[in-house]
C-alpha cells in the first residue's frame, strides 16, 4: 500500500492542535460529502482519503504511532493490534468494485460509527441498503431483449434486459440490494446502463440516422440503392433530381421502443451526394456541354 | 399502505439516537412525511434511507434545519440536471 501523507490530505502541517484536525477535517468533508456529490466518484474518492487520515490523526494515540513509524505505521504490529481492537476497517462489500451513495450507512457506521449504530440495537425490521451498479452494453446488445447473468456480491442473478434501453437509463431489480435487517425485506439493485455505440447509425431515442452516400447520376436520374439498417439491408427508390442533404424516412426500421413489443422507430438517411472527383478529358467536355443547356 | 411498512417515530429515534424533535423538525421543513394514526407517529420504510441522510447531514457535517433544506433542494437540482445531462449526451450524440 502506497503511503498515504494523512496530514496533506487534511492540508495541516504536523504541529497543528486536534481541534485544528476536527476543524480541517468538517470543512473538506462539507466539500466532499456523498451526500452532497451524488454520483461523483472523484468526490467520494476524496471523501474515503479525508475520512481516512481524519480517523487516524484525530485520536491521539493513532497519530503518535502514525508521526513514528511514518511510512510503516500499518506494518507496526503494535498499531495493528491496536487498530484491531477498535475494530478499524477500510472497505466495504462493493458490488461491481465501486462504492455507491446507497452503501454509504455500511461505510458511514464503519469509519464513524454513524448512523446505523447509534442506537442500543433493538430488533427493529430494516430495509436492506440499495446498491448501485453501472452495465456496459453495446448498442446492438439492446436491439433485443435478451437475458444476463451478473454477479452481485459473489451471487449471480439473471436479469432481462428489455430491448430498446436507453444509455443512462436505470432499471430497479428489486430485493437484489443489502439484506434486510432483523428480517426486513432486502434492498433493491439499480442498474444504470451506459450504451456504447460503434455502429454508423446515430440513435435519438427510438429514431436511428444514418448518412448514405449517392453517386452524382444516380443522384440526378433516380435509381435503386441498397442501404444498411440495423438489422439488414433495404432497397431504395431514389427520387430524380434529389438534392444533396435530402432526408428520407424509413418507417418502423428504428430501434426497437422500450417496452413496446414488436414496436419499432424510424430510421432517417440521409442523402450525401459525392461529386466525381479527377474527370477525364471527355467527361470534362460532356459536362460543358450540360453546363452550355443550362 | 401497509401497516408493517410503517416504523413508530420513536422507535426511529431509539434506533439512531435522535431526539424526537429532530424527526418532528423535518416535517416541519417538509422533508420528511410523518403519519399519525390514534396519537402515534410513523414514518414510512422507504423514507428511511432519506432520514439517514439528514441525520448524517445535521448531526455529522452540523448543517441547521435551514442548510439541510437549502441542500435538499440543491440536490433535487442537481439529480434533475444530471438526468438533463444524460438526456442531451444521448441528443449530442447525433451530430458527434
Amino acid at each position: 500500500m502506497a503511503f498515504i501523507d494523512y496530514y496533506k490530505i487534511l492540508g495541516v502541517s504536523k504541529t497543528v492542535s486536534e481541534a485544528e484536525i476536527k476543524k480541517a477535517y468538517r470543512k473538506l468533508a462539507r466539500k466532499y460529502h456523498p451526500d452532497l456529490n451524488p454520483n461523483d466518484k472523484v468526490a467520494e474518492k476524496k471523501f474515503k482519503e479525508i475520512n481516512e487520515a481524519n480517523e487516524v490523526l484525530s485520536n491521539p494515540e493513532n497519530r503518535k504511532k502514525y508521526d513514528a513509524y511514518g511510512e510503516h505505521w500499518q506494518h507496526a504490529e503494535e498499531f495493528e493490534k491496536a487498530k484491531q481492537q477498535k475494530g478499524y476497517q477500510q472497505t466495504t462489500s462493493e458490488p461491481f468494485g465501486s462504492y455507491s451513495e446507497q452503501e454509504f450507512s455500511d461505510f458511514f457506521s464503519n469509519m464513524f460509527g454513524g448512523a446505523s449504530t447509534r442506537g442500543s440495537g433493538r430488533q427493529v425490521k430494516f430495509r436492506g441498503q440499495d446498491f448501485n451498479a453501472e452495465l456496459q452494453l453495446d448498442l446492438k446488445e439492446v436491439y433485443t431483449t435478451h437475458k444476463r447473468k451478473l454477479t452481485v456480491n459473489n451471487k449471480n442473478i439473471r436479469i432481462t434486459i428489455p430491448a430498446g434501453i436507453e444509455n443512462g437509463q436505470i432499471i430497479k431489480i428489486k430485493g437484489h440490494g443489502g439484506k434486510g435487517l432483523n428480517g426486513g425485506p432486502n434492498g433493491d439493485l439499480y442498474i444504470q446502463f451506459s450504451i456504447v455505440n460503434h455502429s454508423k447509425f446515430k440513435r435519438d431515442k427510438d429514431n436511428l440516422h444514418a448518412t448514405v452516400d449517392l453517386d452524382l447520376y444516380t443522384a440526378l436520374l433516380g435509381g435503386e440503392l441498397m442501404v444498411d439498417t440495423f438489422n439488414g439491408k433495404v432497397k431504395l427508390n431514389v427520387k430524380p433530381e434529389t438534392q444533396n442533404g435530402t432526408k428520407v424516412k424509413l418507417k418502423d426500421k428504428g430501434f426497437p421502443k422500450y417496452k413496446k413489443e414488436g414496436q419499432f422507430g424510424d430510421l432517417y438517411i440521409t442523402y450525401q451526394v459525392k461529386i466525381p472527383t479527377k474527370l477525364s478529358n471527355k467527361e470534362k467536355t460532356m459536362i460543358k456541354e450540360l453546363q452550355k443547356l443550362r | 399502505m401497509e401497516a408493517q411498512d410503517l416504523i413508530p417515530v420513536k422507535v426511529i429515534c431509539k434506533r439512531y439516537n435522535v431526539p424526537s424533535s429532530f424527526i418532528i423538525n423535518l416535517q416541519e421543513y417538509q422533508l420528511i412525511e410523518v403519519l399519525v394514526e390514534k396519537d402515534n407517529y410513523f414514518v414510512h420504510i422507504t423514507q428511511i434511507k432519506k432520514i439517514e441522510k439528514l441525520i448524517r447531514l445535521h448531526y455529522d457535517l452540523n448543517i441547521n434545519f435551514e442548510g439541510v433544506d437549502a441542500i435538499n433542494n440543491l440536490l433535487q437540482q442537481v439529480e434533475y440536471l444530471q438526468q438533463e445531462i444524460i438526456f442531451l449526451q444521448n441528443k449530442l450524440n447525433r451530430y458527434e
